[in-house]
């Protein structure tokens, strides 16, 4: 078959000189190499003991937030599952009581608010739509788990915990 | 065709039927010209000239008096005149007052379209978005009122307000007897129905449909869902005292919602009934006609994409079709 190309390299085989036929130098070589790697830095890290420093704009798991009293800020207005490209959020909206004025800031609230962890992308649309400035992906990266339902992570997985003394 | 009018909007003419106003003329040419309207309502009879966002210049006056007039001049409640020329959106000082008029509209209105049942469809929110400004230079405490339910199904949130008067002429016209009305005068005036007589009128539902902003609003729907998330769709019943023939906002396999049939500027085409409205809201109640087509520019069709038209395949241009003829016959073989 006539060649592509006029670059073509012509190996020939010579016999191995005695050095080369002995292999000890070689061998030599090649695990001075290999030690030589034992003492540099590791690239790796042990991911669940040691966790890397995430970047600024990093997007983590969601979190609802509450305002410095320690309300909801979430007044379930819909515009982060309008944004979201994947259809992950849904939620319901609730209307607040007399006496609940303590845990929600607007009239309106989001009584159950769930994300399809398996669906969201983490593009960051719904952080970006909050009007509230209630939900953020500031979180950490989302656990593995076993079950599809346990992806669906509810208010109890996404409110942010109270800070003690402020909200009962 | 002799007794028709000429009259130019935007550059593009039309002939309309003599005595109408400026604004219905604009809406027969339809699109872009026709000036956006908070407050008048083409069912209602007598409403209009209050909220002066469909401002537009007369650049003409007419073929006798070609003189133009002095300021912007409200489009709901100036007449057509023959050879009459307009300016809407093509003049800029039309769109630089519409701005100034959406300002003061939003003087007093609160910013709590996360909660408002009405945003979405919100004619004031549409208006801000398209002719708004970003800020407000309002620094005073706003007006707020408290709420209060009209009847157990309408509740009226004062502070929303825009006085558009719409609702009371609706109750004047539609209803037989009114039972609210505006209270107190300027800067004070408020909606209120007359002391502890709630709207028990057969139609008083109507009231909710003509809002152009969330001030009344239905309390089966209060807080139910947005609707965007819902799916309209046409549906009928026999109706004794109505036509019928009413808008069902679903959601999965539930009614949440009944209105009234929208049109393209956002008028009820036929008043419905309270029957139709509050108590019929299973499917079983209703004949289904089919979705609701709503346009490209609501948030309600947002995600939906029934109307989006793929590129054809093959393309017309007959030179791409010679030249991979080759190909599309060896594609299509199988």
């Amino acid at each position: 078959m006539e060649s592509l190309t006029n670059k073509k390299k012509v190996l020939e085989q010579k016999p191995m000189t005695l050095l080369e036929r002995m292999y000890l130098p070689a061998i030599v070589k090649g695990m001075s190499i290999t030690f030589m790697h034992m003492f540099r830095k590791k690239e790796t890290v042990f991911y669940p003991e040691v966790q890397r420093e995430f970047s600024e704009n990093w997007r983590g798991m969601h979190s609802l937030k509450r305002d410095e009293q320690g309300r909801e800020r979430c007044t379930a207005c819909g515009l982060c599952a309008l944004s979201c490209p994947a259809e992950a959020i849904t939620m319901i909206s609730a209307e607040r009581k007399k006496g609940e004025e303590h845990l929600y800031r607007e009239e309106k609230y989001a009584a159950v608010y769930e994300i399809n962890m398996l669906r969201c992308i983490f593009c960051g649309l719904c952080e970006e739509a909050c009007p509230k400035e209630a939900i953020y992906l500031d979180g950490p990266i989302v656990p593995a788990d076993y079950l599809r339902k346990d992806f669906i992570y509810g208010k109890d997985k996404l409110v942010e915990k109270t800070i003690e003394g402020v909200n009962a | 065709m002799s007794d028709k009018v000429k009259v130019t909007i935007d550059g593009i003419t039309v002939e309309v039927e003599p005595g109408i106003s400026i604004l219905n003329a604009a809406r027969q040419i339809g699109g872009d010209v026709v000036p956006p309207a908070m407050c008048y309502y083409s069912k209602l009879e007598g409403s209009g000239g209050k909220c002066r966002t469909c401002l537009v210049k007369v650049s003409k006056g007419s073929e006798k008096d070609p003189r133009p007039m002095p300021k912007l001049v409200a489009s709901c409640r100036t007449n057509v005149m023959d050879g009459m020329e307009v300016q809407n959106i093509t003049s800029p000082e039309v769109v630089e007052a519409r701005k100034g008029v959406v300002e003061i509209l939003l003087i007093n209105h609160p910013l709590d379209c996360p909660i408002c049942d009405q945003a979405g469809e919100c004619h004031l929110q549409d208006l801000a978005f398209e002719h708004g400004s970003e800020a407000t230079r309002y620094e005073f405490e706003r007006r707020t009122f408290d709420r209060i339910d009209i009847g157990d199904k309408i509740q009226l949130h004062m502070t929303r307000c825009i006085l558009c008067y719409r609702c009371v002429y609706t109750a004047d016209q539609i209803t037989n007897n009114r039972v609210h009305g505006v209270l107190g005068r300027g800067d004070a005036s408020e909606i209120s129905t007359y002391i502890e007589k709630a709207i028990d009128n057969d139609f008083s539902g109507n009231v909710i449909d003509v809002c152009p902003v969330g001030a009344l609003t239905d309390r089966t729907f209060r807080f139910k869902n947005r609707v965007w998330f819902t799916k309209p769709v046409d549906a009928h019943r026999d109706c004794p005292t109505c036509s019928g023939k009413v808008t069902l906002w679903y959601k999965g396999a539930d009614v949440l919602r009944v209105t009234a049939r929208k049109d393209q500027f956002g008028e009820a085409e036929e008043f419905i009934c309270n029957t139709c409205r509050f108590d019929t809201k299973q499917t079983g109640d209703w004949v289904i006609e089919g979705p609701r087509n709503i346009s490209n520019n609501s948030v309600i069709s947002a995600n939906h994409y029934e109307t989006l038209r793929p590129l054809p395949v093959v393309q017309n241009n007959a030179l791409l079709q010679e030249a991979n003829k080759e190909q599309f016959e060896r594609a299509t073989k199988f």
